[in-house]
């Protein structure tokens, strides 16, 4: 069943997420970023950086939780255990680093049918406490089609 | 640190990036998407997939580290946006799946910043990333 066009420039209630050293740390383990300012302090700020510094993807972490939440809301219709992710991109104004406190909006931004396959896009902007933007992530998932679609 | 000077249609050097279950469940765990299709043979073939697959984000962030790690400056990315196009599949063993990363110059800026077609090919030889593109800060 196509999913409902009316939700496209909906936004849900901001959630906000503190950026760990430790988290970033695992992070950098898990994806091979080797580099010492993922994981230590001195040496991040010899390079100019606040605190330790996230990899690229980072995001993911917060953005991903985020996007889940409104992907299993009922009101979207959207079936999880059909879903594939199709695309992903990352803007960053800047690198997140550890002790950022980082709040994210998460609105859907297109919604399309393809081939009877619910494809909706998810734009996630995250910004600081000064209401700066940090970065923007935009995740577009596919419901496929059931056997009754 | 300085992105190395390029010109449009500069090959990077490839880099081939192995992936064993181990690290799919250490990504699991660091990213929090806990997803077994993952880690669990036995719901990746119920939901029809050829076996265990590795993250899309993983090798999207693989493919991330190869850029900011050929750029000299672990805060280089600037944005990076790629399409999923097909699984890697990591059998049950110790060698793992390979992919191998890649990446052309398509475009350099006059403030330094360099533009880059990023390739991940899978085991299989066919492209596991797709329309990938990341955009590095110049100094």
């Amino acid at each position: 069943m196509p999913l409902d066009a009316s939700f496209v420039g909906r936004t849900w209630p901001a959630r906000t997420y503190r950026v760990g050293a430790e988290k970033v740390r695992e992070f950098a383990r898990a994806v091979g970023a080797t580099d010492a300012v993922h994981t230590d302090v001195e040496a991040a700020r010899v390079a100019g950086h606040a605190d330790v510094v996230a990899p690229p993807t980072f995001p993911v972490v917060f953005t991903w939780e985020a996007t889940r939440e409104v992907v299993d809301d009922p009101a979207l219709g959207l079936d999880f255990t059909r879903v594939v992710h199709r695309d992903q991109s990352f803007e960053l104004h800047r690198p997140v680093v550890a002790g950022d406190v980082l709040t994210t909006v998460v609105t859907v931004a297109e919604i399309k049918e393809l081939a009877g396959n619910d494809v909706v896009t998810f734009r996630c902007d995250v910004t600081d406490p000064d209401g700066v933007a940090v970065l923007v992530s935009t995740a577009t998932l596919v419901g496929r089609a059931g056997a009754d679609a | 640190m300085s992105v190395p000077a390029v010109s449009v249609g500069d090959e990077l050097e490839n880099r081939p990036v192995t992936l064993t279950r181990a690290d799919l469940v250490r990504y699991a765990g660091a990213s929090g998407d806990l997803n077994p299709i993952h880690w669990n043979e036995r719901t990746a073939t119920a939901v029809g997939l050829p076996g265990v697959i590795a993250h899309g984000m993983l090798t999207m962030a693989l493919a991330a580290q190869f850029v900011a790690d050929w750029a000299g400056d672990p805060a280089a990315v600037r944005s990076f946006s790629t399409r999923f196009t097909r699984p890697v599949v990591v059998p049950d063993d110790d060698a793992g799946a390979t992919v191998i990363l890649g990446a052309t110059v398509k475009a350099v800026d006059d403030d330094g910043s360099v533009t880059l077609g990023v390739t991940a090919v899978g085991p299989d030889g066919k492209a596991v990333l797709g329309k990938a593109v990341a955009v590095v800060r110049g100094r």
